[in-house]
């Protein structure tokens, strides 16, 4: 991962694999009635986010926090920042109190690679743009893996505004990685013209995809994709694209309705479908505090060869070595 | 009046004449002299090229309105270290150049400064905004050759049939247009395609020029107007202005040396210095852009030096400005990457930054012929001299795409009407 979880790209399927392995370990954790290892005992992590972002701001905190870092949550809302601090200057302030890992979320796509060049410690991007979204894609990852036993091989339709979507970029290329065959579906003012040559398939018509489907994975869209003409209407596309009740009916037994919330119900996702068994919102969610445990934990404690080396648990989660301890 | 001069032993390159050949060339009084003056500063230039002085039909020089990116002097002197000889800067300062009372402020400026011929581009509407025709005939008056709304076209064919029409009454005015249409290129921010896809920036497709480039070709040959394109940077452009050429319409067109040199792969590690509009296109259209540069299609090399403050550029991708500075480095840009290569010949290179944007400007003064009684605009450079492009630069500003780059090829002398402006590729002003 070379210090940094940028993008998928950055990682390769082996490292998926590790990075999943380890977040299993950490997922007991949180069962605990104490939900905390000290992990990265004395580490600082700051949460750097430059858009409003409640969900994915309070899994890295709480992933932090079980791992015993010391957590800074720098909102740019009434900081430095709102009063014109440059990304450049906030970077050199953030590296000069120390920190030894940066989560930032920020509107513009790129911004986590350029804040490597000011920093020293370790960049996890937690959304940039309409670039990429790594970690909810690894999260997604675990969570088909969990339910379904496997990513290679599994069908994964995509629906919704791709074309905008950081979310549906990362899942694209880690589920292509992994083995798994992802269609990408929904109107063609909304799907990159260079699709395919990510690997994926195109489909305009959900119907025809939903029966052959493992995991439909369903995407927010935004209402201002109507006032951008992508799409005559929100209406419209709910209904030639959302999935409505009588549209979950045509998915087989065990197949899973997936979302990287905040969802519109009534949107792109009937109310109803949202609260079905085979819909696993809420397992992403939890899921995701694991996974970000295993991201910190990897790049801050285990990111060394000793620990790539070793399996999971002798990396930390359960029983914690004495020299990741006494790193930190 | 300055000291006579003699280059001695140069090669010199000048396409005016067809020239190609080890010779003396003499200066004296200012312009270039029969031989022989016995008491002429003798220059050896054993192993160097003396050609026409460089012109520059594209560059922003910022100045009146953002000083702390550029001014007419340091512009001036960073051509002069790049060897240009006349340079032309941009409308869209603030205020804008719409009218002569800025055209004489820069002149006034320029003419300060002392180290390059400038020739201002007027706007061809009021405030670059698309709509009203500005006074062109006051700024013709006042010495403007060419008039351009450079940084957008204009948005109205009606306007810009009207201004192609109204310069018919100045001889060799010229027409130029920034070809973009707005609403295609509309939050791009760098070429739309497999790169931009994978960065997750937004796109601005080639046809948002080519749609442009089109309009703007039918209203050229509706009109019998002298239209000049600006940095063309897609393919498809050029094959539309090669058949115009073919079809007789009085249309030119120059391209940038980072277009002929970086693609949209140079963008992979989201560098701002590499953000520019008309952005870096595919390998392929740079493919055509050289052809059509070689072929003659594209008449001219244009820096479009665009100055930028360090902190604009140190910023998110998507907020920092479009440009790079080129003055100083085109000439070698081109020589390493263009003629070392063998992709184009060293005259028709100097002839691409040199003779024919003299030719399209009305330059009289510049480009050549290297002839006894011109006046002397002349740059000699050394084609085997490895540099990095790195500051200090004579621009105030520091944003090239070159950056950190290795070239071949640098400025020692660059004479202005017989003076040494540049000395050993030192500045002399």
């Amino acid at each position: 991962m070379n210090g940094h979880l940028l993008s998928i790209h950055d990682v390769s399927a082996q490292e998926i694999v590790r990075i999943l392995d380890t977040a299993e370990s950490f997922r007991e954790v949180g069962t605990r009635v104490i939900k905390k290892v000290p992990a990265l005992r004395g580490r600082t992590v700051v949460n750097l986010f430059y858009e409003n972002s409640t969900r994915t701001r309070i899994s890295f905190e709480l992933a932090a926090k079980r791992l015993s870092a010391d957590v800074i949550n720098f909102s740019t809302s009434g900081s430095s920042v709102s009063k014109g601090e440059s990304l450049k200057d906030t970077a050199l302030t953030l590296q000069a109190m120390g920190a030894d890992a940066i989560v930032i979320r920020h509107s513009s796509s790129g911004a986590p690679l350029t804040l490597t060049r000011w920093v020293k410690g370790s960049v996890l991007n937690a959304g940039d743009g309409t670039h990429e979204h790594p970690t909810q894609a690894l999260l997604d990852l675990y969570t088909m893996r969990d339910r379904l036993g496997r990513l290679e091989g599994l069908r994964v339709a995509i629906v919704g505004d791709v074309l905008h979507s950081r979310v549906a970029r990362s899942l694209s290329f880690a589920l292509v990685k992994m083995g798994a065959d992802v269609m990408l579906v929904g109107p063609p003012t909304l799907i990159p013209a260079d699709a395919p040559a990510w690997g994926v398939q195109v489909s305009h018509d959900i119907d025809a995809v939903l029966p052959g489907l493992d995991v439909c994975y369903m995407l927010r869209v935004q209402r201002e994709r109507q006032r951008q003409q992508y799409v005559p209407s929100v209406r419209e596309y709910a209904r030639r694209f959302g999935l409505s009740r009588e549209r979950a009916g045509m998915l087989q037994d065990g197949a899973l309705v997936m979302h990287p919330g905040p969802m519109n119900r009534g949107v792109e996702i009937d109310s109803d479908v949202a609260d079905l068994p085979r819909a696993v919102i809420e397992e992403q969610v939890t899921n995701g505090i694991a996974v970000r445990m295993s991201l910190l934990y990897l790049l801050l404690g285990g990111s060394g060869p000793r620990a790539a080396a070793g399996s999971a648990e002798e990396a930390g989660a359960v029983r914690l070595p004495e020299e990741v301890a006494t790193r930190a | 009046m300055p000291e006579p001069v003699l280059f001695r032993g140069a090669r010199v390159v000048d396409p005016a004449s067809g020239t190609d050949d080890v010779a003396d060339v003499l200066v004296a009084g200012g312009a270039i002299a029969r031989s022989p003056v016995v008491d002429a500063t003798v220059l050896d230039c054993d192993g160097l090229v003396l050609a026409p002085g460089l012109v520059d039909l594209h560059a922003h020089l910022r100045q009146p309105g953002r000083e702390d990116k550029e001014t007419v002097e340091s512009g001036c002197r960073a051509a002069a270290l790049g060897g240009f000889t006349a340079v032309c800067p941009m409308a869209n300062t603030d205020p804008v150049a719409d009218n002569a009372a800025v055209i004489h402020e820069v002149l006034e400026l320029a003419r300060a400064a002392g180290t390059c011929d400038v020739f201002p581009v007027g706007a061809i509407t009021r405030g670059l905004g698309g709509e009203e025709m500005a006074e062109l005939g006051e700024m013709v008056d006042a010495g403007v050759r060419m008039f351009s709304d450079d940084g957008r076209c204009v948005p109205s064919a009606r306007v810009l049939r009207n201004a192609l029409t109204y310069v018919r009454a100045f001889e060799g005015v010229v027409i130029a247009e920034h070809c973009e249409d707005a609403s295609l290129g509309e939050g791009g921010q760098m070429h739309e395609g497999l790169t931009s896809s994978s960065l997750g920036l937004a796109g601005q497709p080639r046809e948002a020029e080519e749609v442009v480039v089109a309009r703007d070709l039918a209203v050229a040959r509706l009109t019998g107007g002298r239209l000049h394109l600006c940095h063309l940077s897609s393919a498809g452009s050029v094959e539309m202005v090669r058949r115009a050429k073919a079809e007789g319409l009085r249309v030119t067109a120059e391209v940038t040396p980072h277009h002929l040199v970086f693609s949209e792969e140079d963008l992979l590690t989201y560098d701002t210095n590499m953000k520019m509009n008309p952005p870096l296109r595919a390998g392929s259209d740079r493919g055509e852009l050289r052809a059509g540069l070689a072929d003659g299609t594209i008449d001219a090399i244009a820096t479009d030096h665009a100055p930028h403050a360090v902190e604009e550029k140190e910023a998110e991708f998507d907020q920092a400005p479009f440009g790079t500075i080129g003055l100083e480095s085109a000439l070698a840009a081109v020589l390493t990457h263009l003629v070392e290569p063998g992709e184009l010949t060293l005259a028709r290179a100097i002839e691409a930054l040199s003779t024919a944007p003299a030719r399209i400007l009305g330059a009289g003064d510049h480009g050549g012929p290297i002839e006894p009684g011109r006046p002397a605009n002349l740059v000699v450079f050394d084609p085997s001299a490895d540099w990095v492009v790195e500051p200090p630069f004579a621009s105030r500003s520091r944003n090239s795409a070159f950056l950190g780059r290795r070239l071949r090829g640098r400025v020692v002398h660059t004479m202005l009407r017989g003076e040494l402006v540049v000395a050993d590729g030192k500045a002399q002003r």
